[in-house]
């Protein structure tokens, strides 16, 4: 551009607009040249930086601690009762005169309870997934996810109180048992409370799906319901796989309704009805008043238990890092 | 030719906003029918309605009469995922699905219930073949569609239109994602398609119409300005509108 004279009042408002521009340039260009960035800009830089990794590290030192301790603490009761006996032992009797510790009746609780809650909670949360992603009006939607958030956070001792009053008078009167309290109203209690973290993170992978995936299904003759079930959930799998195995954390690490519901008895988990006490209860209804090698003992279900979540989480890390890909 | 598409006083509107406005035309059978125009004068719109992909979105009103082989697309008795089974689409940007390139193409005869694996193997070479991309992916066919280049993405999602055996083949703006090899390859193959299919494409390409069209229709601001034989639109057009446009004094 060819420098010119701004002549006010003449008629050059072309000319007028250019110098406009090249004024402001200038007066940017200037900005950045007054505001080089300071000593003290950089410190202030560095001591955030600091201070951000400071905070995450403390996270990391959290577990880091647990793990630790659990171990320090969960391995002596092991060694001297011996890991067989420990793991497969039948029995369960801290108190008595001749002590049993046998943890297979809770591990098994802990996989059938987790397992059936599975069973049940899968499937009604992926179809409510399917149905609030893809065939609810927005309305519908919007209400139903907010529902599913309220129960999301409803207290386990919320769960497990209701399930106290209702379930087990329930299933006591329908089954015509003697008690009601059993590893079958666990089950129905955990896969409620599963149910949201499933549903909303089965939505979160469905509505991620790429409309034109469905676009394509549609434009070929398919149906809006063989599209989501053919093209729609398959793209979304590793997300619901995910879903899925973030429901099996919740249901294995939940303590304090199904305390509430099982009978909480160390029982072989034989049937359905029999009364039944999990992992996270076996720590939690004995540690008050234990002592010696009970309460090593009970540090070594907690390591059992850690164990367990961390091999889920493991698996949740896998689907998740699978969807990014 | 018998016109395989008859579309009269048709006007579409979404919302309150009407996109179309009293389109006339009709498309002659097994010929290239090229859709032109600027930017958000309805030729998506349109194409879509051909297939009923509108009824999809919310809020989209039609009125007039639309017609494939003399029968009404809106009728009682048409059953809208066989309408689309007979008119295919191919979108502007590449879409094949997260699968395998055998199941993308299998993927509109399986929904369609066959399920003989003789069979689908036949299909599947026959619409790879047809898209002119049989030779470069007969070895990795189990291998995903998605570690395609764009214009192979695209020339599988001609195959996998082909493969339900439409009788109409809906592009819009098949190649505008595409660098220029791919793009002429498949001009080509859109030109040796027309022995068998009925072919609609939309293009901001004025040479791209001209070279591969039989019959060019000129959208500008939701109407139908002019169409009419390519040769004669590009030659001798009847509208200013079309003149102004071809010549490229505006759009
Ligand atoms: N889903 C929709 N909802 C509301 N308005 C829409 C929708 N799709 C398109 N329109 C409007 O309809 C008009 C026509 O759009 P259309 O996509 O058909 O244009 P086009 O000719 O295909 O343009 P382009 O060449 O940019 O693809 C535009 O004004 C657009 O804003
Ligand atoms: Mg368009």
């Amino acid at each position: 551009m060819k420098k010119q004279e701004y002549h006010p009042f003449e008629d050059n408002a072309g000319e007028f607009q250019d110098k406009l521009f090249e004024t402001r340039i200038e007066a940017v260009n200037l900005a950045y040249k007054k505001a080089p960035k300071s000593e003290w800009a950089k410190y202030a830089e560095r001591m955030i930086h600091i201070i951000f990794l400071l905070l995450g590290l403390i996270t990391v030192g959290c577990v880091l601690l647990i793990t630790v301790y659990l171990v320090i603490s969960g391995i002596p009761a092991i060694r001297e009762i011996g890991p067989v006996d420990f793991l497969f032992g039948r029995e369960w009797a801290s108190t008595a005169a001749e002590p049993r510790y046998g943890i297979l009746p809770f591990i098994l609780t802990s996989i059938y309870g987790t397992a059936g809650a599975i069973v049940i909670g899968v499937p009604v949360g992926f179809m409510t997934a399917v149905y609030l992603s893809k065939l609810a009006s927005p309305k519908v939607k919007s209400v139903m996810q907010s529902a599913v958030s309220l129960l999301a956070g409803i207290p386990s001792v919320v769960y497990g109180l209701v399930g106290m009053l209702v379930l087990v008078p329930g299933i006591r009167k329908v089954f015509n048992v003697p008690d009601g309290a059993s590893l079958l109203a666990a089950i129905i209690v955990l896969a409620i409370m599963i149910l949201p973290s499933i549903i909303k993170m089965s939505v979160t992978a469905l509505d991620a799906v790429p409309k034109e995936y469905e676009d394509a299904s549609l434009a070929l003759g398919a149906t809006p319901i063989e599209t989501y079930f053919k093209v729609s959930v398959p793209a979304a799998k590793s997300g619901i796989a995910a879903a899925v195995v973030l429901g099996v954390g919740r249901a294995i690490g939940e303590a304090m309704a199904v305390m509430m519901v099982a009978g909480n008895v160390p029982n072989m988990p034989d049937s359905l009805f029999q009364s039944v006490r999990f992992l996270t209860t076996a720590v939690s209804s004995e540690m008050a008043y234990s002592s010696g090698l009970q309460q090593q003992a009970l540090f070594s279900i907690a390591l059992v238990l850690f164990l367990f979540i961390m091999l889920i989480n493991a698996m949740l890390n896998f689907f998740l890092k699978q969807e990014k890909e | 030719m018998s016109n395989i598409i008859t579309v009269k006083d048709m006007c579409l509107w979404y919302g309150d906003h009407k996109a179309l406005n009293n389109v006339n035309i009709d498309i002659p059978e097994k010929s290239i029918t090229a859709f032109i125009g600027p930017s958000g004068c309805g030729k998506s719109t349109f194409l879509k309605t051909l297939n009923r992909m509108n009824d999809l979105i919310p809020g989209v009103k039609i009125t007039g009469d639309i017609r494939y082989e003399a029968k009404d697309i809106f009728g009682r008795d048409v059953d809208v995922n066989n309408l689309r089974k007979e008119i295919g689409m191919v979108f502007q940007k590449p879409n094949p699905f997260p699968m395998s390139i055998y199941d993308n193409v299998a993927y509109g005869p399986r929904t369609h219930g066959i399920t003989n694996k003789v069979q689908l193997d036949e299909i599947v070479e026959q619409a790879l073949r047809d898209a002119a991309i049989w030779d470069e992916v007969k070895d990795r066919l189990k291998k995903n569609a998605l570690g395609m280049s764009g214009g192979q993405q695209q020339r599988l999602c001609i195959a996998r239109a082909l493969a339900v055996q439409p009788k109409i083949l809906l592009m819009d703006e098949p190649t505008s994602a595409l660098d220029p090899i791919s793009t002429s390859r498949i001009e080509e193959l859109v030109m040796e398609l027309k022995e068998k299919y009925t072919i609609v494409i939309v293009t901001h390409n004025m040479q791209q119409a001209v070279r591969v069209s039989d019959y060019t229709a000129f959208f500008l601001l939701g109407e139908l300005v002019e169409f009419g034989k390519t040769d004669d639109i590009f030659s001798q057009p009847k509208d200013k509108r079309t003149e102004d446009y071809i010549t490229g004094r505006f759009g």
